[in-house]
């Protein structure tokens, strides 16, 4: 289980507070894509990501990464009920979608820089850490259902 | 990281030879182990009737990735050049994530140690993991 103390709870709300969900959602699915083409094995079902045009006008791309930082916002919320409350997402990822988790691991990363673009310095080294710890936090939940 | 040098080549070539008559039973054993120590592998083999790591189709995969391992050990002064087919085919149609190629090298060479203990040193060791790390990065090449 990871423990986050006071602090980091604090610096994690404070960081997520300065997010808006609406315009960084879209970035993640987008960065991801274009920085990790092969994840595109994912989204089969997404029609035109084969660009990079086509992947920053794609409407269920951005909207895969608004639906992701909602789980991520629900996470914020409940930042002690981390593993209890991704157990259904990581089956379904796993069952359903055969994701392969190391997708996880980089959409993590995905989303700290396209956090950083818009924070700048507001994302300093130790709220980075923070929010880092929290964010492996949920990557590790996610992988906690394969088998 | 430092490529591989002539005495890692010929190291390679060497333990190749003695170990070649058993390449099929090495693939069985490496993927049947990766696909049972690391489950999240299997996200791969979802066209597979049968997922388990003894599953006929995880054997016959086993010989197939090896047979590509053996071929690489032919082509070990190119291996850009040698796997380029191979690369463009886990690049654009497979889309493995690079990370599981490391997965699937280390169980390779749990087989080795385990059915070499003599033979896989720790000099041949060494030349192995850099070798199957070399043939990574050729298959990872046309990646991005």
């Amino acid at each position: 289980m990871v423990r986050l103390t006071d602090v980091e709870r604090s610096l994690i709300r404070d960081v997520w507070d300065k997010v808006n969900t609406d315009e960084v959602g879209p970035e993640i699915i987008s960065r991801i894509l274009i920085v990790y083409p092969w994840t595109e094995r994912h989204f089969g079902t997404f029609g035109d990501i084969f660009t990079i045009t086509a992947i920053l006008q794609n409407s269920r791309v951005s909207n895969h990464g608004k639906v992701v930082l909602q789980a991520l916002d629900r996470a914020v919320k409940n930042m002690d009920n981390i593993k209890l409350m991704f157990q259904g997402l990581s089956r379904m990822h796993f069952e359903k979608l055969n994701v392969d988790p190391e997708s996880f691991r980089l959409l993590a990363d995905c989303i700290t820089i396209a956090m950083a673009c818009k924070l700048r310095s507001a994302m300093n080294p130790e709220v980075q850490a923070a929010w880092q710890k929290f964010l492996y936090s949920v990557v590790d939940a996610m992988n906690k259902q394969y088998h | 990281m430092t490529s591989l040098n002539a005495k890692d080549k010929d190291t390679v070539r060497a333990f190749w030879d003695k170990v070649s008559n058993y390449g099929e039973d090495i693939g069985r054993d490496a993927l049947c182990r990766m696909l049972a120590v690391y489950p999240q592998t299997k996200t791969y083999f979802a066209h597979w009737k049968d997922q388990s790591p003894t599953s006929e189709s995880a054997k016959k995969h086993g010989i197939t990735v090896m047979g590509g391992v053996a071929d690489a050990v032919t082509k070990i002064d190119d291996l850009s050049r040698g796997l380029l087919g191979l690369s463009e085919l886990h690049a654009f149609t497979l889309r493995v994530d690079p990370s599981n190629f490391k997965i699937l090298a280390h169980n390779i060479m749990v087989v080795m140690a385990i059915m070499f203990p003599v033979d896989f040193t720790p000099e041949v060791h060494v030349a192995m993991d850099k070798f199957l790390a070399a043939l990574a990065r050729a298959l990872a090449e046309k990646y991005r």
